[in-house]
């Protein structure tokens, strides 16, 4: 899991809370308060990008094989990724079992 | 230096916005306001002034205008009054978090219902935190000369905030004083031109007012309440400053006669002059009693307050507005918290007087600081009570 980014001092705090630097929102770990994870079986998946598209945040990144890689950081545990994949590959674990 | 001319008060505030040269005025016109409003207009109309003048539909409105003019780096001034202002409150929080140094003269009036276009100041009690830095005048010389002083403050990078000029509505507005207005030359030897630190530029993008997180929103208000805080020490300076260039001394806390005062009258705007009159009359009598008057209401002068309420007896606190709490008006709450955190214990006791338009009189001074007397000296617990009204 990627370190905490995104949280400043306030003295480091952009004028106003303005956003100086664009794309700054993807530096804050979204995904501290789900209550379950999406585990991929690599064996079931067919690589069809399904929920790499679904997503609602940044969970699913490409890789090189073209399988898709998770990034927790970001993940609030919803669901829709294992709701929608095509081959049942992706299984909602719940956090702490 | 200028001449001293008679002038109404509010031409004189519009001119001295036009000696501040500002870039945008955006205003909708009301009652007692409106005189600042129109005159501006003419001097935008009549070339005098090179800003770009925007009549808008609302006052809400107005301030969105100022917030995103100043955005884009522009020197903005508005103005409004009561229901205006009320209507205006929602961006008002916004230009003063969004950090732009946006100057509004607020020409007090009461809050309807019932409708009221008279003086008092719940108007900017509504408003009290909101962010912005406000400074009260109990003259026409005042208004202009805190004008001046606003944009030097409100675009120190140090402070970055909104400033509020308030003068009372009619009493000092509509009123014909003798007025030294600066020359530009003078003005603008004394106020640098806008160098915003943040602005909305094509050729560097930047995101104003977007959403702050619960990670990120209190850091944000943290630095926003360090700003206001902060620019006391420039308020300050740009006083010093001031009296360098134009000569007038101003203070946080203008004092009359407290040197060696048992009783204060602490209040603010324009009943200030009526209260020294007051207070010569009972000095006459062999009452020790002096005025103290808020010029800086934002951040509240905690200091100069303290040292000129320590020696002090008993307090009488007037607010022009009420509190609806049960308790206090909301001058008077700010004056307590500030004794009690110094562990001060003058008899206080507040009265409400002057609302809606009516008149606050030299024989009104005289009996609430009798009337002071009589409740401190039977022990009576402290409170605040709406002066002349008829039972």
């Amino acid at each position: 899991m990627a370190k905490e980014l995104g949280l400043h001092s306030w003295k480091e705090a952009a004028l106003g809370g303005a956003i100086i630097t664009p794309g700054n929102a993807s530096e804050l770990r979204t995904g501290d308060w789900r209550s379950s994870r999406p585990v991929v079986d690599y064996e079931k998946c067919i690589k069809c990008g399904r929920c790499y598209i679904i997503c609602p945040d940044m969970v699913y990144t490409l890789k090189e094989d073209g399988y898709y890689e998770l990034n927790y950081y970001y993940c609030k545990g919803c669901g829709i990724c294992s709701e929608e994949c095509p081959k049942d590959a992706i299984e909602m674990i719940e956090e702490g079992s | 230096m200028g001449k001293r001319v008679g002038m109404e008060v509010s031409i004189a505030a519009a001119e001295a916005v036009a000696l501040i040269d500002v870039d945008v005025v955006a205003a909708y016109p009301i009652t007692p306001q409106t005189h600042i409003v129109e005159h501006l207009s003419e001097l935008v109309a009549n070339g005098h002034l090179d800003a770009e003048f925007v009549p808008v539909e609302s006052e809400h409105s107005a301030m969105s205008v100022c917030v995103g003019a100043a955005a884009a780096g522009a020197r903005t001034f508005t103005s409004t009054s009561s229901q205006g202002y009320a209507l205006m409150v929602e961006i008002c929080y916004i230009a003063s978090s969004m950090r732009l140094p946006i100057v509004m003269a607020v020409v007090n009036r009461a809050l309807s219902a019932p409708i009221s276009i008279w003086n008092d100041h719940s108007d900017m009690m509504l408003a009290r935190d909101t962010g912005w830095i406000q400074t009260v005048a109990e003259n026409g010389q005042e208004v202009v000369d805190l004008l001046i002083h606003a944009y030097r403050v409100a675009e120190d990078h140090r402070v970055l905030l909104p400033v509020m000029v308030n003068l009372d509505g009619f009493i000092v507005s509509h009123v014909i004083e003798p007025i030294e207005l600066p020359s530009k030359e003078e003005v603008q030897k004394y106020l640098p031109p806008y160098k915003p630190l943040l602005k909305l530029d094509p050729k560097s993008p930047v995101t104003m007012g977007p959403v702050g997180v619960p990670e990120i929103y209190t850091e944000v208000k943290k630095a926003q309440d360090e700003a206001i805080k902060n620019s006391k020490k420039v308020i300050l300076e740009a006083w010093e400053e001031f009296a360098k260039h134009f000569g007038r001394v101003y203070k946080p806390v203008e004092t009359y006669r407290c040197e060696d005062a048992e009783i204060v009258i602490l209040l603010m705007g324009s009943i200030a002059e009526t209260a020294m009159r007051a207070i010569d009359t009972m000095r006459e009598r062999g009452k020790r009693v002096g005025l103290a008057r808020l010029r800086l209401f934002r951040p509240f002068p905690v200091e100069e307050l303290v040292s000129v309420l320590k020696p002090v007896k008993a307090v009488a606190v007037i607010d022009r507005a009420l509190g609806f709490n049960g308790y206090t008006g909301p001058l008077c709450a700010e004056v307590k918290t500030v004794l009690f955190n110094h562990a001060l214990t003058p008899y206080v006791w507040n009265y409400i007087a002057g609302l809606g338009g009516r008149d606050v009189t030299v024989e009104n001074f005289v009996e609430m600081v009798e009337m002071l007397e009589e409740r401190a000296a039977r022990k009576e617990p402290m409170g605040y009570e709406i002066i002349n009204v008829r039972e």
